[in-house]
């Protein structure tokens, strides 16, 4: 029974991944990714019961199907059959004890669920926004991030969350935890990660074309490190084209490719200086005026074999010098 | 009394003409047999080409654009063309008056318009297709259903027309039951059939209209620019999940109940023996109906509704567990100490309680609030609810096509083909869908065209259980066309069944029953 098999490998690998933190690391478990904060681990516990319980009442009653069929199984044709209509006792207790069963897991998940929902007080807050398909941070310094979120070790951070255009889902499976991002109001959501790492965030909520391209990480520093990363300039000792190159892999990344090649937006690779052909527009050669606008007002001109309305403004989203910087970048890439 | 010998429902009159403008319930079931099968070879191999596309981490065969669009065309043919379709307007409309001892539905007339407003809904529907398509995924979420291309409007016009089918439909079934049973035929004397149709119906006509005037909003936000859901005019997108689930969630009960409807008539037949709790299994279906409409807000745990009104609702859907597993543990009594023959229908009914217990354990982690936040939108929903749609409806469906057969066209069919069949769907099944559960606990979301490295392992697997899967519907085909075209003759009651179908004639002729039948006892009267 490959089933039963593969049933039994998900109970014990999630047995193991029940463990305390410090061994979590080490572990590796195919199954649930390695749980990284308190109620990750209260998580498992509740989720690996109910997989016992789980596990146990479906090889009841399919066990029991099997035996019962097998063992009445026709073996002459006129054969009598009992005439069993009902039995009350029976019945009372096959739908009163699933019926515990169910109360005991619902009112353990309300608990937990309560905690997910309510954010300590004290808690560090960071906007979040969505965006098709990328992920801002920004700090209450001011900072700003994109597609790296860094948190400080040990400390209760909450997210305050909303979206630019559709709605979006903030989904760390390392933490358990998971929440709609909605255009026009914000959303929570809360952890506390103990130890420094590295886990990878997904966009759950269906966006379009790169919803599976819509990542981003959880970088998880000991809280010195933190405090000296928030005061850091980011493009400290960075020449025009690095700052570029970092805007880019935060932001750009999601449609455009650093080749030619198309994506859902065209590819960076040779653009600057290329003859851009437009749908209602004549053709240009692509120079910094036009990437500028092309970031900042990009449906003034849509490029032939691309639909308008796909590429957002970045218009109060950039600095000048990342503007720059972007279009330093995309200079230095070749075909 | 009216028949004359040799004439039947297929033969009394000829050619197209007459199929299309037929009222008799039985030519009516055979065109939506005819027409759901269709559909579902088109969502079939949308559904391949979905499992090719992941077959790989990147891309395989086309872009996310494209990609997009198979995911949605699928779920929305296979929900709105397939199963919700499926057995009450294929096998119902066929054998509700049958078992009733009725002539035919209670509005024949209206029961053909219900045809006509699937395919007529189904063309609309298609139509998109020229107008780039849509790729939204089958539930329409707003505000991203507001700003995509055109096609996925005529996809949501084309939902609002198929939903005047499935009232239709109820309402038929409603009125039929109360008004049209043979003398003799009281309630608690009709097949379970009757009345998980019944239950169905209900929902059929309360829930669907809410639908219809969701569809109707977002069409007209598009249309008009009134501001309902999209935030931008001061909508409220959340809201157009509230009126989705509450139709959708419904929905699922008016697809699952006539496939447990199904499941009663098949174990019984093929037990030769009394159903265990015939009261305890005909309640507990008007008590999925009832439940089924407060449960909606399971569906949005995550999505921004309150704290509050989720853990309501994951009670409430904790109380429909308790009447779904009385059906199942009713279903597996009735074996004991009956005569079990493992004829087709009957490893399909088995087959279908041994995957509805994995897909009803795993609903109820899914039912927990806290579970849920991780699970949501993740593959391990998507394995449930096709553990639960397919590995339980279509089960279902597969397991009454091979056991009505000989009662619709008076051929017997194949039964080693129809074996090889089960054999090759129920293991595809598993082999595509439970790597499903693990890939949703590791965290892989759905509607994935890409994925990390880590996830291509499992993905492969499901994907060569996906052409399996897709085998076994090939032969399946080949068998029930082999056995109208070249089965050999039936005869009356092939297998033996009690209830009242199987007294008409080897083909049922128009008015169903040469003379008024007279019930005078239970519909499972083994003894």
């Amino acid at each position: 029974m490959l089933i039963m098999e593969l049933f039994m490998n998900l109970f014990f690998n999630q047995a193991l991944a029940n463990t305390a933190i410090d061994q979590v690391e080490s572990q590796s478990s195919n199954f649930m990714p390695p749980a990284a904060t308190e109620i990750a681990q209260k998580f498992d516990t509740l989720y690996t019961f109910l997989l016992v319980i789980s596990f146990i009442s479906s090889v009841l009653v399919i066990g029991g199907m099997i035996y019962l069929a097998y063992k009445s199984r026709r073996k002459t044709e006129d054969q009598k059959t009992a005439y069993i209509a009902h039995n009350a006792t029976l019945e009372f207790l096959w739908s009163f004890i699933p019926f515990v069963f169910f109360m005991i897991v619902f009112a353990w998940g309300w608990v937990i669920f309560y905690q997910m929902q309510n954010a300590p007080k004290d808690a560090f807050e960071v906007h979040v926004t969505g965006q098709k398909w990328y992920w801002d941070f920004t700090y209450k310094s001011g900072k700003t991030s994109s597609g790296e979120f860094v948190v400080p070790a040990d400390t209760n951070i909450k997210l305050i969350m909303t979206s630019r255009d559709v709605l979006h889902s903030f989904f760390i499976p390392a933490f358990r935890i998971k929440q709609d991002v909605i255009p026009g109001r914000f959303t929570t959501l809360w952890f506390r990660a103990p130890k420094v790492g590295e886990y990878q965030v997904f966009c759950t909520e269906y966006c379009g074309d790169n919803h599976s391209a819509m990542l981003a990480k959880v970088k998880v520093l000991p809280k010195a490190d933190f405090e000296l990363w928030l005061q850091d300039n980011p493009y400290k000792g960075l020449s025009l084209a690095q700052v570029g190159q970092k805007v880019y892999q935060g932001r750009c990344i999601a449609c455009h490719l650093t080749t030619e090649k198309k994506n859902i937006g065209p590819g960076f690779g040779g653009l600057y200086g290329k003859t851009r052909e437009f749908n209602e527009a004549d053709s240009l050669v692509a120079d910094e005026e036009y990437i500028r606008e092309s970031i900042l007002n990009p449906n003034a001109k849509i490029v032939k074999g691309y639909p308008k309305g796909v590429m957002p403004t970045f218009a109060g989203q950039l600095k000048e010098n990342e503007l720059s910087g972007i279009i330093e970048y995309i200079k230095t890439l070749k075909k | 009394m009216y028949s004359t010998p040799g004439k039947n429902y297929l033969n009394e009159a000829s050619g197209l003409w007459s199929w299309l403008t037929t009222k008799d319930h039985k030519r009516i079931g055979v065109m939506y047999m005819i027409s759901v099968m269709i559909f579902f070879a088109i969502g079939g191999a949308f559904a391949m080409l979905i499992r090719t596309e992941l077959f790989s981490s990147g891309k395989d065969i086309v872009d996310a654009a494209v990609y997009n669009q198979f995911m949605t065309f699928h779920g929305a043919i296979m929900v709105f063309m397939v199963i919700i379709p499926g057995i009450p307007a294929i096998f119902g409309n066929f054998f509700l008056p049958l078992q009733l001892g009725a002539k035919d539905v209670a509005f024949p007339r209206v029961n053909l318009m219900s045809w006509y407003c699937l395919i007529i809904g189904a063309a609309i529907s298609f139509v998109s297709l020229i107008y780039n398509g849509a790729d939204t995924g089958w539930t329409f979420y707003t505000p991203y259903s507001i700003g995509t291309d055109n096609g996925t409007l005529w996809l949501v016009l084309g939902a609002f027309v198929m939903g005047f089918s499935s009232i239709l439909t109820g309402l038929n079934f409603v009125v039929t039951v109360h008004k049209l049973r043979a003398p003799g035929m009281t309630f608690f004397r009709m097949p379970l059939f009757v009345w998980s149709l019944y239950a169905t119906a209900i929902i059929q006509i309360i829930a669907t209209p809410v639908l219809g005037i969701t569809l109707l909003l977002l069409a007209a936000e598009r249309i008009l620019g009134i501001g309902v859901f999209d935030p931008k005019l001061g909508g409220d997108p959340v809201l157009f999940q509230h009126f989705f689930w509450f139709y959708s969630h419904p929905a699922v009960y008016i697809m699952i109940l006539p496939a447990m409807g199904v499941i009663s008539e098949l174990i019984t037949t093929y037990s030769r023996k009394v159903i265990f709790g015939y009261k305890a299994i005909a309640f507990s279906s008007l008590g999925i109906a009832a439940v089924s409409f407060f449960v909606w807000g399971h569906h949005m745990f995550v999505s921004g509704q309150s704290s509050l009104a989720g853990i309501i609702f994951s009670f409430l859907t904790m109380l429909v567990g308790v009447p779904t597993a009385i059906k199942t543990f009713n279903w597996v009594a009735t074996l004991y100490k009956g005569s079990v023959k493992f004829d087709s229908p009957m490893l399909y009914a088995l087959g279908f309680i041994f995957l509805f217990t994995i897909g009803g354990v795993t609903g109820i982690i899914l039912a927990v609030t806290a579970l849920d936040v991780h699970f949501h939108d993740t593959y391990f929903v998507v394995a449930h609810f096709h553990y639960v749609m397919v590995g339980g409806t279509l089960m279902a469906l597969m397991g009454a096509f091979f056991y009505w057969l000989p009662k619709m066209f008076g051929k017997l069919y194949y039964e080693a083909g129809a074996r090889l069949s089960f054999v090759f769907i129920f293991l595809g099944f598993n082999v595509t869908f439970f790597p499903q559960f693990v890939l949703g606990a590791m965290g892989m979301p759905r509607r994935y065209y890409s994925y990390l490295p880590e996830y291509q392992l499992l993905n492969r697997v499901s994907t060569l259980g996906a052409y399996t899967i897709g085998i076994g519907f090939l032969i399946a085909l080949a068998v029930i066309l082999h056995s109208i075209f070249k089965g050999k003759p039936a005869g009356k009651n092939p297998w033996g069944a009690k209830t009242l179908e199987w007294e008409a004639d080897e083909i049922p002729i128009h008015e169903n029953f040469a003379v008024q039948p007279v019930v005078t006892g239970g519909p499972y009267e083994y003894r």
